[in-house]
C-alpha cells in the first residue's frame, strides 16, 4: 500500500516516532485489512477448494480428493437437486402469464437502459447479469410453486428475503408513519417498538413456539372456538413457513420503524406546513414530500435487511428444524445439515452459491436502486 | 357561508389546527399503534410470566395472571441460575460480546478514519499476485503436501521480489472508495461460507472451544459494520480542527484519538450498540466454535430442546435473563441509536 502522502525516502534518519507518523495511514488500515485477510479471504479460498473436493474420514485424519465440479453437478442436477432446488411443477397459464409479465419488465428496464442512457461496458454486463439471475430466480420460484412442485431451500430463502423484507418495510414504513404524526407518547411507542430488534432469534423461535402451541399456548381458548385445536401449524409447509415469517417480521420491523422515524422527523417540517395550508391531503403530502426526503434512507435500510436476510438460519432451525420436510429450509441452514453429516464439500457448494446469489442480488440492489435513490435526492 | 358553525362530520374529520391531527385521524392512529404494541408485548409477556411456572402450570392449558389464576414460583429461576452452571455461559457471552465489540469498534474506526483522511493507492497487479500466492499456497499444502511454513515463506519471497520488479511498472491501482466497498462487501458473505475453515484454522491452533476464537470471529464478521457506519461519522467532522492540532505538531494517532474520535461520540454509542447487539446474539459461529468451555447463551438456549421436550419454564428464564440487560441498555441510549442509523443510512 501507498500512502500518497507520505515521503518514506529519507526514513533512516528520522527517529521511530516520526516513522510512525509517516506511515500511520497504513497502520490504521493495517489491522482490519488482516483481519479481514484471516477472517473472510482465507476462508474463501479453502472453501473454493473444499467446495471442489470429496471429503473423506480416514484412519487418522482426512482425506480431500479433487474431484472438480462434481458437488454442483450433484446439488443442480443429481442426487440432492431436489433438496436444493426442489420439484418442477408444471407450468400452467397462471405461472407462463407471470413470467410473461416479470420478463417483460426486466426487458423494459433493461431497454429503457440501452435507449435512453448512455450505457458503458460495465453497466450493460452488470445489468445483464442481474437481468439473468433475476430471471432464473424467477423461473426457479414459479416452477417449483407450480402445481406438483415442492419448493428448495433456494426458493424457501428467497421467500425469507423478498417476502420477509417487503413486509417489513411496509408495515415499519407504516408504524413510522403512524408515530410520525403529532402525537403523544411518541417516544414510548419508539422505546417499546424497538425491544423486538433486541431478542436473540433462537429466543424468538421458543418463544413463538410457545405462543402458537395450539392446545396450552396463550390462544388456546381462541383456536378451540374456531374448532381447530387439533390442526397443527408445524405439519403444514405454508403454515410452517409462515411462522418462520411471522417471527422474523416480529423481530426486523423495529429496525425499519426506528430509522424510518428518524428519516420522517428530519423531514422538512417547513414544507409540510406550507402543504398543509395549501389544503394537500395526507397521501399528497406523503407522495410530494415525505417519500422523496426519505427515499434514500428507505432504500439503505432495505440494502441492509436484504444482506442480513440471505443468511437466516437461527429462526427456522429452531423453530421448524427446517421441517415439516424440507419446507422451510433455508441455504444456510440446508449446508449446515451438510456438514453435520460430513459431506463438507457440498456444505461449502451450498454457501458459495448462497454467496452467488447474495451478492448479485446485493450489488444490483445497490446499483440500481440505492444509488438512484441518493441521486434522487441530491 | 364561513359565519356558519362547522358542522359534526367537518369537526370529526377535519384538524382543529395544523399542529393537530383530526379526531376521527387520531382515534385510528392510537387504535393502530396500541395493536401493534399489543403484537410486541404479548410475546414478552408470556416468556417473563411462563418463567415463574412449573410443569403443572404449563401444561393443565394457559393461564394468564400470575397470582390470579395461577401461583408463581422461583422454582425454575432457582433450577437454572443456582443448580446449573448457566453463570458460565452467560459471562462467556458477556466477555466474547463486549471484548469483541471494543476491538471492532477500535480496528473499524481506525481504518475508517484513516480511509476518510489519508488518500491510499493500492497496485491492482499487487492485489491480484497476493491472491494467487494465497491460493497457490493453499493449493501446495493440501494437495502436494508441502510443509505450510515452507510454503509461505517461499510465497512471501516472491511476493516481495514481485513487489520490486513487476508492479511498479504498473499503472492501475486501486483508491479509497474501492477500498472502504471492498471492506463493507464482506458483511455480504454468509458466514456459513467462511465457517469451515475458520474452524480447520482454530482446530490447529488448537483454540477451539475457546472466547478467543469466538471473539477473533466475531471482531471480523463485525468490522465492516463498524466501517460502514463510522465513515460517515468522520467525514462529517470539520477538518480545521484537526489541521490546526497537526500544525501544532500532534501526529495522526493523537489527532485520531483526542480529536476525531470524542467529537463522534454518539455515532460511536450506536455503532457500539449495534454491534453488541449484534455479537450478543449470534448463533450460527458459536455453534460451530463453541463446545462446553466456551459455549455462549443463544447456543445454550438452542440446547434446551431435550429429550423430553423443551421445557418452557426453563427457557422462559434463560430468555429473559438474556434480553434483559440489552433491552435496559438500549432503552436508556435509544436516542443514540436511532441517530447514529440515520446518519449511516444517508451516507453509507
Amino acid at each position: 500500500m501507498t500512502a500518497t502522502d507520505t515521503m518514506p525516502d529519507a526514513a533512516d534518519r528520522r527517529s521511530w516516532a516520526e516513522w510512525l507518523d509517516g506511515h500511520s495511514g497504513r497502520i490504521m488500515v493495517l489491522p482490519a485489512v488482516i483481519v479481514l485477510l484471516c477472517f473472510a479471504i482465507f476462508p474463501l479460498i479453502i472453501s473454493a477448494y473444499l467446495a471442489l473436493s470429496r471429503f473423506a474420514l480416514a484412519p487418522g485424519g482426512f482425506t480431500l480428493k479433487f474431484i472438480g465440479l462434481l458437488n454442483f453437478r450433484k446439488l443442480l442436477v443429481g442426487s440432492q437437486q431436489y433438496h436444493l432446488l426442489g420439484k418442477f411443477g408444471t407450468f400452467g397459464f397462471v405461472q407462463f402469464a407471470l413470467l410473461a409479465l416479470i420478463a417483460a419488465g426486466l426487458f423494459f428496464l433493461l431497454a429503457r437502459y440501452l435507449l435512453r442512457g448512455r450505457p458503458t461496458v460495465v453497466g450493460t454486463v452488470g445489468r445483464l447479469l442481474a437481468t439473468a439471475m433475476a430471471m432464473g430466480l424467477a423461473v426457479l420460484a414459479l416452477a417449483t410453486m407450480a402445481p406438483g412442485g415442492v419448493p428448495g431451500t433456494v426458493v424457501n430463502t428467497l421467500l425469507y428475503v423478498f417476502v420477509g423484507v417487503s413486509v417489513q418495510f411496509a408495515l415499519g414504513l407504516g408504524l413510522a408513519l403512524l408515530c410520525g404524526q403529532p402525537i403523544r407518547g411518541r417516544n414510548f411507542f419508539r422505546v417499546l417498538f424497538f425491544i423486538p430488534l433486541m431478542v436473540t432469534p433462537v429466543g424468538i423461535a421458543y418463544t413463538f413456539r410457545m405462543l402458537a402451541d395450539m392446545q396450552k399456548g396463550p390462544f388456546a381458548p381462541l383456536v378451540r372456538a374456531f374448532g381447530i385445536s387439533e390442526w397443527s401449524w408445524a405439519t403444514e409447509a405454508w403454515s410452517a413457513r409462515l411462522m418462520v415469517l411471522v417471527g422474523d417480521t416480529w423481530q426486523w420491523t423495529p429496525f425499519m420503524f426506528i430509522v424510518l422515524l428518524a428519516a420522517i422527523e428530519n423531514q422538512p417540517r417547513d414544507q409540510v406546513e406550507a402543504a398543509r395550508l395549501d389544503g394537500a391531503n395526507g397521501f399528497q403530502i406523503f407522495r410530494d414530500i415525505t417519500w422523496p426526503a426519505i427515499a434514500p434512507i428507505a432504500a439503505t435500510v432495505v440494502l441492509i435487511r436484504l444482506i442480513e436476510a440471505f443468511k437466516i438460519i437461527d429462526l427456522p432451525n429452531v423453530l421448524t428444524g427446517g421441517g415439516p420436510g424440507l419446507a422451510t429450509e433455508s441455504m444456510t441452514l440446508h449446508s449446515f445439515i451438510s456438514w453435520r453429516t460430513q459431506d463438507l464439500g457440498g456444505s461449502a457448494a451450498i454457501g458459495y452459491m448462497l454467496l452467488f446469489i447474495s451478492t448479485i442480488v446485493c450489488v444490483s440492489f445497490f446499483n440500481f436502486v440505492v444509488r438512484p435513490a441518493r441521486r434522487f435526492e441530491a | 357561508m364561513s359565519a356558519e358553525p362547522r358542522s359534526l362530520a367537518r369537526r370529526l374529520f377535519e384538524p382543529a389546527s395544523i399542529d393537530s391531527q383530526a379526531p376521527v385521524a387520531r382515534v385510528v392512529t392510537y387504535v393502530l399503534l396500541f395493536l401493534w404494541t399489543l403484537v410486541v408485548v404479548i410475546p414478552l409477556y408470556w416468556v417473563f410470566i411462563t418463567s415463574f411456572k412449573g410443569p403443572g402450570e404449563v401444561d393443565n392449558g394457559p393461564f394468564y395472571l400470575p397470582f390470579v389464576d395461577f401461583a408463581p414460583s422461583l422454582q425454575a429461576w432457582d433450577f437454572m441460575l443456582v443448580q446449573n452452571y448457566t453463570l458460565r455461559p452467560y459471562m462467556n457471552s458477556v466477555v466474547v460480546a463486549v471484548a469483541s465489540t471494543l476491538l471492532a469498534v477500535l480496528i473499524g474506526s481506525l481504518a475508517a478514519y484513516a480511509l476518510v483522511r489519508i488518500r491510499f493507492q493500492v497496485k491492482l497487479a499487487a492485489v491480484a499476485i497476493f491472491l494467487i500466492l494465497l491460493t497457490a499456497i493453499i493449493v501446495a499444502v493440501a494437495t502436494f503436501g508441502v510443509r505450510w511454513e515452507i510454503a509461505i515463506v517461499v510465497a512471501a519471497a516472491l511476493f516481495v521480489i514481485a513487489l520490486f520488479t513487476l508492479v511498479g511498472r504498473t499503472k492501475l491501482a486501486v483508491g479509497n472508495s474501492d477500498i472502504e466497498f471492498w471492506i463493507i462487501s464482506n458483511r455480504i458473505m454468509p458466514p456459513i461460507v467462511a465457517v469451515l475453515p475458520i474452524y480447520v484454522m482454530f482446530q490447529q491452533m488448537r483454540l477451539l472451544d475457546t472466547q478467543v476464537a469466538l471473539i477473533a470471529t466475531y471482531t471480523a464478521i463485525n468490522l465492516p459494520i463498524v466501517v460502514w457506519l463510522t465513515r460517515d461519522f468522520f467525514a462529517g467532522i470539520p477538518l480545521d480542527l484537526e489541521e490546526s492540532a497537526q500544525i501544532d505538531g500532534a501526529s495522526k494517532f493523537r489527532v485520531f484519538f483526542t480529536i476525531a474520535l470524542p467529537l463522534v461520540r454518539s455515532g460511536l454509542v450506536a455503532t457500539f450498540l449495534l454491534v453488541l447487539i449484534l455479537a450478543w446474539n449470534e448463533y450460527l459461529l458459536a455453534l460451530f466454535l463453541s463446545n462446553a468451555d466456551a459455549q455462549t447463551m443463544p447456543v445454550l438456549v438452542s440446547a434446551q430442546n431435550t429429550t423430553r421436550g423443551p421445557q418452557w419454564w426453563n427457557m422462559s428464564v434463560l430468555i429473559t435473563v438474556m434480553i434483559a440487560p440489552v433491552i435496559i441498555i438500549s432503552s436508556i441510549l435509544q436516542k443514540h441509536i436511532a441517530r447514529g442509523l440515520l446518519v449511516g443510512a444517508v451516507k453509507g
